[in-house]
C-alpha cells in the first residue's frame, strides 16, 4: 500500500520536485538509468540542455550514445530517473521532438521513394487514419529542396548514395519542424561534401533558436561543428560549451586509454584552428 | 465439364476472398520480413480455436476468432519471451514457440473430436473448398442453389466476407502508419504511432484471416497466400503502394486460377478434380517462381541481361582501347595473334565481331585498325582512364605503379566525369598524353 502510494506521488509531481531543472530547458535528465539485460549502460545521468545550441554527444563505442537518446524519446524502457521536454513529458510534447534514427535501424529495400520517407516526417501533424494528400507531398518537397534533393524525389530510397540517404533522412527531420532535435550519427557513410551541407543546415536551425543534439563519432570536427559537447561513457563525463569540456583530461577519462595518440592530436589541431591554445 | 452455378460459386469465391485477404496482409509481413511469424501465427491459432471450441462448444464465428486472435497474440508474446529469455535469433524462437503450440492444437482436436463430431481436424488443415455446399445441402447439390435465397448462403462465406472487408478497412485506414512501423519503427513510436502496438494489430489481423481461411484452404496452406503473393509484387514495382494493388490483383488470379485448375482442368482429360487449396497453394508458387525468373527489374533473366550487356560492352571497351595503345606506341595495326597474346576477357573472336558490327574497328584481311567512331569511343576511354590515373595519384595519393589496374574499372564509369574534379591536365602520371574531351554533336 504504502509502496504504490509513493510511486504513484512521485509520477505525479515530475522534476518540479527538482529545483535544479529549469522548466524552460528542452531537455531535462534527472538521475536516469538504463540497463539492458540487468547490465546498466547509463548510471545516474543528469543534465539539462541549454536552448539554442548544437550539442554533440561524444564518446567511445558502447558509452551509450544512442541508448541515451532512445531512453529520453521513451524507446527503450528507463530503470529510473525522469526526463521532461520545456518541464513536459514527452507524450505531451511529441510534435516538438524530432528524431532521425541510426542508419543502420533503416531497411534500404523497402519500396519507399525519397518523397515518401520525407512525407513521414509530417505524419504526425496529419494525424492517425488520414492519407497522405498532395497538399503534405508538396511541403515535403520543399523540404527534400532544401537539402538539394528534389530531382532525386522519386527514386527508391535504396538506390541512392549514402550521402543522398542522410540527406533525405535530414530533409524527413526538418520535415517535423520541431524545436528540439535528436539526431544520430548523421554524418556516417557520408562525403565531405555533404557533412559540409548537413553541418550548414543544422547550424540554420540553431539560428532559428532550435536545440540540436547529436551522437557524433569524429573527435577532430567537434570544436568546429558543434557549440557544445556531452562526454559520454555510461555516466556524463562532462557537459558545457566545448571550448571548457573537450580538455585533454576529460578526453582521456571518457575514452580511457583507447584514445589514440593521432585523434588526440586531431582534437588539438582543431583547437588550434579555432584560435584557442593547444593544452 | 462446365462450372456449375450451385456446386462452384461459393467455393470459387471463398477461394478469392481468402486469396485477396491473406495476400494483402502479406505484404506487411514480407516487408518486415515476419513470413515466418505467418506461418508461426497460421500454425498456432489452432489451440486457440480448438479451446475457444471446447469451452463454449460452439462453433459460431465470433467465439472462434476471438480464440484465433488471443492465440495470435500469446504466439507473438511468447515469441519475444523466447527470443529474449533464450537469446535466439527471432527465426529460432518463432520455430519453437509454433511447433509447440501446433502440436497442442493437433493432440486437443483429436481428443476433441471423439466427443464432438463436427471438429474436423482434416478441414482445419487441409482445407475444404468443396465442402462449402455440405451445409446448405448434403443430399441434392444442384436444387438448393437455385433458389439462391440468402439463408442458403453458407456461412463461411459471411465469415469470410466480414473479416476480408475489415482486412481492407484496416490497412486502407492505417496504411501510412502500418507502412511507418514497418519502415522506421524507432521514428514511428517516436511520433507516436506505437510500433509494437501496431505490430500486434497486424497479428492480430493475421490470425483472423487465417481463421476465416481455415474452413476454405487449411492452415498448412494460408502461408503460402500470405507470402507467394506479396512477394511476386514485390518484385514488380518500387512502390508500396503499387505494390499492395499488385499482391490483391495477382492473390484474385491464384484464387480463380486455383480452383479451375482443381475442377475443371483433371475433368478435361475425365479425371476427378484435386483438391483446390494445394492447386491455389501451386498457382501462387508457380507465378512467384515466374515473377522471379521474368521481373523486369529484379528477375534472374533481367539481371543476366544485365550483367551480359555490361560484360559485352567491356570487353568491346578493352579492346577499343587495347588497339589505341598500339596505334599510340606507333603500330598502325594489330594482328589477331598479338591480340589474343595478351587478351583476358570473354572470347576475342566475338568481341572482334560485335565491335565490327557496330563499326567500331575494321577488319581488313587479318589485321585490326579502328574506325574514326572507334577511335573516338577509344579515345574518350583513355581520356577517362588517365585522368582518373591522375586523380588517384594526387588526390587519393596511391603511388603511379599502382593505379591501372583501379583506372582500368573507373574508366567505364560514364557518369562521373574526373575532369570535372581536377581540371584538364595534359599529361598521366607515366607522362603520357591525355587526349582531349570530344565535344558532343
Amino acid at each position: 500500500m504504502t509502496v504504490s502510494f509513493r510511486s504513484k506521488g512521485q509520477r505525479s509531481v515530475g522534476l518540479a520536485e527538482h529545483p535544479e531543472h529549469s522548466a524552460l530547458s528542452p531537455l531535462s535528465i534527472h538521475s536516469m538509468t538504463v540497463a539492458y539485460h540487468r547490465k546498466p549502460v547509463l548510471w545516474n545521468v543528469d543534465y539539462d540542455a541549454p536552448g539554442g545550441r548544437l550539442i554533440a554527444v561524444v564518446g567511445p563505442n558502447g558509452a551509450g550514445k544512442s541508448t541515451l537518446i532512445k531512453a529520453c524519446l521513451g524507446l527503450i524502457p528507463r530503470a529510473s530517473g525522469e526526463v521532461e521536454f520545456w518541464g513536459q513529458p514527452h507524450a505531451k510534447v511529441r510534435s516538438r521532438v524530432g528524431y532521425m534514427p541510426q542508419r543502420e535501424t533503416i531497411d534500404w529495400d523497402f519500396p519507399v521513394s525519397a518523397l515518401d520517407v520525407v512525407c513521414m516526417g509530417r505524419y504526425r501533424k496529419i494525424g492517425w487514419c488520414r492519407p497522405v494528400t498532395r497538399k503534405h507531398k508538396a511541403v515535403a518537397m520543399e523540404f527534400l529542396d532544401r537539402v538539394g534533393m528534389a530531382d532525386q524525389a522519386n527514386r527508391q530510397i535504396g538506390q541512392l548514395s549514402g550521402g543522398q540517404q542522410q540527406r533525405v533522412f535530414l530533409a524527413r527531420a526538418l520535415a517535423q519542424e520541431a524545436d528540439l532535435y535528436f539526431m544520430d550519427e548523421p554524418f556516417a557513410g557520408v562525403d565531405a561534401a555533404t557533412e559540409e551541407a548537413i553541418v550548414e543546415v543544422l547550424r540554420e536551425l540553431r539560428n532559428s533558436s532550435r536545440t540540436i543534439i547529436v551522437v557524433h563519432h569524429d573527435l577532430s570536427t567537434v570544436s568546429t561543428y558543434f557549440d557544445d559537447a556531452i562526454l559520454l561513457n555510461m555516466r556524463i563525463v562532462a557537459a558545457g560549451a566545448v571550448e571548457e569540456v573537450m580538455t585533454r583530461e576529460n578526453l582521456h577519462k571518457t575514452y580511457g586509454g583507447r584514445l589514440t595518440l593521432l585523434s588526440e592530436a586531431a582534437v588539438n589541431l582543431a583547437r588550434i584552428g579555432d584560435g584557442a591554445q593547444p593544452s | 465439364m462446365n462450372l456449375s452455378l450451385g456446386l462452384d460459386l461459393f467455393p470459387l469465391t471463398a477461394a478469392i476472398l481468402v486469396s485477396v485477404g491473406c495476400g494483402l496482409l502479406g505484404n506487411f509481413l514480407v516487408l518486415r520480413r515476419l513470413s515466418l511469424m505467418g506461418d508461426a501465427i497460421s500454425h498456432s491459432v489452432l489451440p486457440g480455436i480448438v479451446i475457444a471450441f471446447l469451452l463454449f462448444t460452439t462453433r459460431s464465428a465470433g467465439v472462434l476468432l476471438l480464440g484465433a486472435a488471443i492465440a495470435g497474440v500469446v504466439t507473438v508474446v511468447l515469441v519475444e519471451v523466447v527470443r529474449q529469455v533464450g537469446r535466439v535469433e527471432s527465426s529460432a524462437a518463432i520455430g519453437v514457440v509454433f511447433t509447440v503450440l501446433f502440436a497442442l492444437g493437433v493432440l486437443l482436436i483429436e481428443q476433441a473430436a471423439v466427443r464432438h463430431a463436427d471438429l474436423d481436424a482434416d478441414c482445419l488443415l487441409y482445407g475444404q473448398l468443396e465442402t462449402l455446399l455440405w451445409y446448405g445441402a448434403p443430399d441434392d447439390l444442384s436444387g438448393l442453389f437455385s433458389a439462391s435465397t440468402l439463408s442458403a448462403i453458407p456461412p463461411q462465406i459471411y465469415l469470410l466476407c466480414i473479416t476480408v472487408t475489415i482486412v481492407f478497412l484496416g490497412v486502407g485506414f492505417l496504411y501510412k502508419e502500418l507502412r511507418i512501423a514497418a519502415f522506421d519503427p524507432l521514428l514511428s513510436t517516436s511520433l507516436g504511432f506505437h510500433a509494437t502496438a501496431l505490430h500486434y494489430l497486424l497479428m492480430i489481423m493475421v490470425a483472423a484471416m487465417t481463421v476465416a481461411s481455415f474452413e476454405a484452404v487449411g492452415s498448412i496452406l494460408v502461408i503460402a497466400l500470405l507470402v507467394c503473393p506479396a512477394a511476386t509484387a514485390r518484385l514488380l514495382t518500387d512502390r508500396l503502394s503499387v505494390q499492395l494493388l499488385l499482391s490483391v490483383v495477382i492473390a484474385f488470379f491464384c484464387g480463380i486460377g486455383g480452383y479451375l485448375g482443381a475442377t475443371v482442368v483433371p475433368g478435361l482429360w475425365g479425371k476427378d478434380s484435386v483438391n483446390a487449396a494445394g492447386a491455389i497453394a501451386t498457382v501462387a508458387g508457380g507465378l512467384l517462381a515466374i515473377g522471379l525468373l521474368v521481373a523486369p527489374r529484379y528477375g534472374s533473366l533481367a539481371r543476366w541481361l544485365r550483367h551480359r550487356r555490361n560484360t559485352s560492352a567491356i570487353a568491346i571497351d578493352d579492346l577499343l582501347t587495347t588497339l589505341y595503345r598500339v596505334a599510340e606506341s606507333g603500330g598502325d595495326r594489330c594482328s589477331f595473334e598479338d591480340l589474343k597474346a595478351g587478351w583476358s576477357g570473354p572470347k576475342l573472336h566475338q568481341v572482334i565481331a560485335s565491335a565490327s558490327r557496330r563499326g567500331m574497328i575494321a577488319v581488313e584481311g587479318g589485321p585490326l585498325s579502328l574506325t574514326p567512331n572507334g577511335r573516338q569511343r577509344a579515345e574518350e576511354l583513355i581520356r577517362r582512364h588517365r585522368l582518373w590515373e591522375h586523380y588517384l595519384v594526387d588526390e587519393a595519393s596511391i603511388p603511379a605503379d599502382h593505379v591501372h589496374d583501379t583506372a582500368e574499372v573507373l574508366e567505364h564509369i560514364e557518369a562521373i566525369d574526373p575532369a570535372d574534379e581536377i581540371g584538364t591536365p595534359n599529361r598521366d602520371p607515366h607522362g603520357k598524353p591525355i587526349p582531349p574531351k570530344h565535344e558532343e554533336g
